[in-house]
């Protein structure tokens, strides 16, 4: 494992820029822990100053401090993006790992769901989901219904993988000893799709983000809790940009932008690691 | 012909039927999933925000609600009425334009959403798949390598901050587009006018610009990772030997075969397109089908987002299986089977 970090850090450049972006989005998330001001409460500093040492981002017209606000709006869309991720991480593992190893019909069933689940347009049916539970709606729930959407394309890679592991000597030798299929999926192909499975998270984490955004600024989501998609929200609301408020929306905007650099290059960094030919190539083999 | 048939023809034609057949049990299970009885809290809320419609008007609007929920007989016999009224294209009509039907309102709005997102997907799939494979075939040319991390990093953020920042800075630092709409407001749309044409065509030019932005990165890697296999193949090597030209080579020996998994790329694409043209209309106020949209969110117009979404849903099905039709042309193997 630290064998792999060092070689990332030394060979890829994009790693490196990775962990700078997402090092900066880590320390907000830490000081949240630490802030002067509660964001669940307004008009605690005066509103409506542009950016400077004191204020770091400025203030909303809510008398808002924007910095710490937006720490703790980091906090909970990556939460939010963990709990999406891990919900579909499991989906899409079983259904990829069943569907492979299985094949025939459930192969075929499985496969013209989530291919149906790829196809579709998401954002109407969570439109019409997010405002009929517009009451009950909060973080975990919000990223509970991601969860369950957000799984297809992987199921579909992670069965391609599974395909090729099932025509495998290990696997004949373990088929003909007289293992189970269940045990032969969970010990002796998950092992092989993991790689796999870590990359698509962060893949995931950085879609279900986006979908908060989406949601919360068509005013579908708990617009109590401060996300990266409620700050934009409020700013809207206050019509920032009319009223020359423009750090509200740019200050969130640019949060945005780093997080979703810093997990992208991540994502595609180690994406290509895991395949060993891109990975010849990056080290110059 | 009879093997294309079995083969090809039936599988999609089963695809896209199950595509329309969940889609649409998701859209008719959802509300019934909701913890309050959806008719009845629309309603109130009606009546509390002190609407001037008088009592009989209520009254048939509770039940065309009933109907339109489908709330009316057994689940199964519902669900049959569900499926009939969507037959008929009757999808009620909107709550918050009483009596006006969804499916007039979104039929007036589809167009604009449309003149938008058909180029934009054209014109980011070719350029993406131009430049993608230009720079895997050019690997020492560094203004490739710019457009190649320029395009990625595009590609990673959501629609409506792409969005977002291309307001901020096109229209409020630097004010060379306009701010929203897609003409100038009290302007009478008038296709013979060439003037009016050209601002309708200044006004959709970010709007246009944000899709083709995010698409751009997507339909490059891809490419790229494509041609990087292929110009390593046999037949490209010996076209290489044998003294073709660089620009064949190019078009018609790397670019011809990486296409067909990109075009199967475009129709997987499509569903995500679209959201993100909605959110994209709702930060430039562009009068589509996600301004539509948001405008029922706000006005708790439940019909109309409900019809959204299954026309949404079968919208993007048909326009899946139409590329899937269409793939035979570009594909000899799938021809020839």
């Amino acid at each position: 494992m630290l064998k792999v970090l060092r070689d990332l850090l030394r060979y890829d450049g994009r790693f490196r820029l990775a962990i700078i972006l997402l090092g900066g989005v880590v320390v907000m998330i830490l000081l949240s822990y630490d802030s002067p001001y509660d964001p669940g409460k307004s008009f605690v500093v005066p509103w409506d100053l542009p950016p400077s040492r004191e204020h770091l981002f400025g203030t909303t017209s809510r008398g808002q401090d924007l910095f710490w606000w937006l720490t703790f709006a980091v906090r909970n869309s990556l939460f939010l993006g963990v709990v999406t991720a891990i919900i579909s991480r499991v989906i899409s593992v079983l259904v990829g790992l069943t569907a492979g190893y299985r094949g025939g019909w459930i192969d075929r069933v499985l496969m013209m769901v989530s291919d149906t689940f790829v196809v579709l347009p998401l954002l109407p049916i969570l439109i019409l989901l997010s405002f009929l539970l517009r009451e009950s709606m909060n973080l975990l729930n919000l990223a509970i219904i991601l969860g369950l959407f957000g799984w297809s394309f992987d199921a579909r890679l992670i069965r391609s993988q599974v395909l090729s592991l099932r025509e495998r000597s290990f696997t004949r030798t373990a088929v003909y000893s007289g293992t189970g299929g269940f045990w032969i999926t969970i010990h002796e192909h998950l092992p092989f799709v993991l790689p796999i499975v870590f990359a698509t998270t962060l893949n995931n984490i950085l879609w279900s983000i986006g979908m908060e955004v989406t949601l919360s600024v068509l005013g579908l989501s708990d617009l109590t809790t401060p996300t990266l998609g409620t700050a934009l929200f409020w700013a809207n609301q206050h019509g920032a940009l009319v009223a020359g408020v423009w750090w509200w929306i740019t200050a969130p905007a640019m949060v945005t932008v780093v997080l979703f650099l810093g997990l992208y290059l991540l994502f595609t960094s180690i994406n290509e690691y895991i395949d060993p030919r891109t990975r010849l190539r990056l080290i110059g083999g | 012909m009879r093997k294309f048939i079995l083969r090809y023809l039936i599988p999609r034609i089963i695809q896209y039927l199950a595509l329309i057949f969940i889609g649409v049990t998701v859209t008719y299970i959802i509300p019934r999933l909701a913890p309050t009885d959806p008719v009845e809290a629309q309603v109130s809320m009606m009546i509390a925000r002190g609407s001037s419609l008088d009592p009989e008007s209520i009254e048939a609007m509770s039940t065309a609600l009933t109907e339109l929920y489908g709330l009316s007989g057994s689940p199964v016999e519902q669900y049959f009425t569900f499926w009939g009224r969507l037959f008929r294209g009757d999808l009620g009509p909107s709550l918050g334009n009483f009596p006006t039907p969804v499916s007039k309102m979104i039929g007036q709005a589809l167009p604009y959403t449309l003149r938008l997102l058909i180029p934009a997907v054209i014109i980011s799939f070719i350029l993406g798949n131009f430049f993608g494979a230009m720079s895997s075939y050019y690997p020492e040319n560094k203004a490739f390598n710019v457009i190649e991390v320029l395009g990625q990093a595009v590609r990673s953020i959501p629609y409506y901050v792409v969005a977002i920042v291309l307001l901020v800075v096109f229209s409020y630092f630097i004010p060379i587009f306009p701010f929203s709409g897609a003409y100038p407001i009290g302007t009478h749309p008038n296709w013979h006018s060439l003037a009016f044409i050209r601002t309708y065509i200044e006004h959709a030019v970010l709007p246009a610009a944000t899709l083709v932005l995010v698409g751009f990165g997507g339909w490059f890697v891809g490419m790229k990772s494509l041609t990087s296999n292929i110009i390593s193949e046999d037949y490209v090597v010996y076209a290489e030997t044998a003294g073709l030209r660089k620009n064949r080579i190019l078009t018609q020996y790397i670019i011809r075969t990486a296409m067909l998994p990109q075009l199967t790329a475009l129709a997987m694409s499509l569903g995500t397109v679209f959201s993100g043209a909605l959110i994209m209309e709702v930060v430039f106020g562009y009068p589509g089908i996600g301004s539509l949209a948001i405008r029922a969110v706000y006005s708790n117009d439940y019909s109309m987002i409900m019809g959204i979404t299954i026309y949404s849903i079968i919208g993007v099905a048909t326009a899946v299986f139409f590329m899937d039709l269409l793939y035979p042309f570009f594909d000899p193997r799938v021809r020839y089977q």
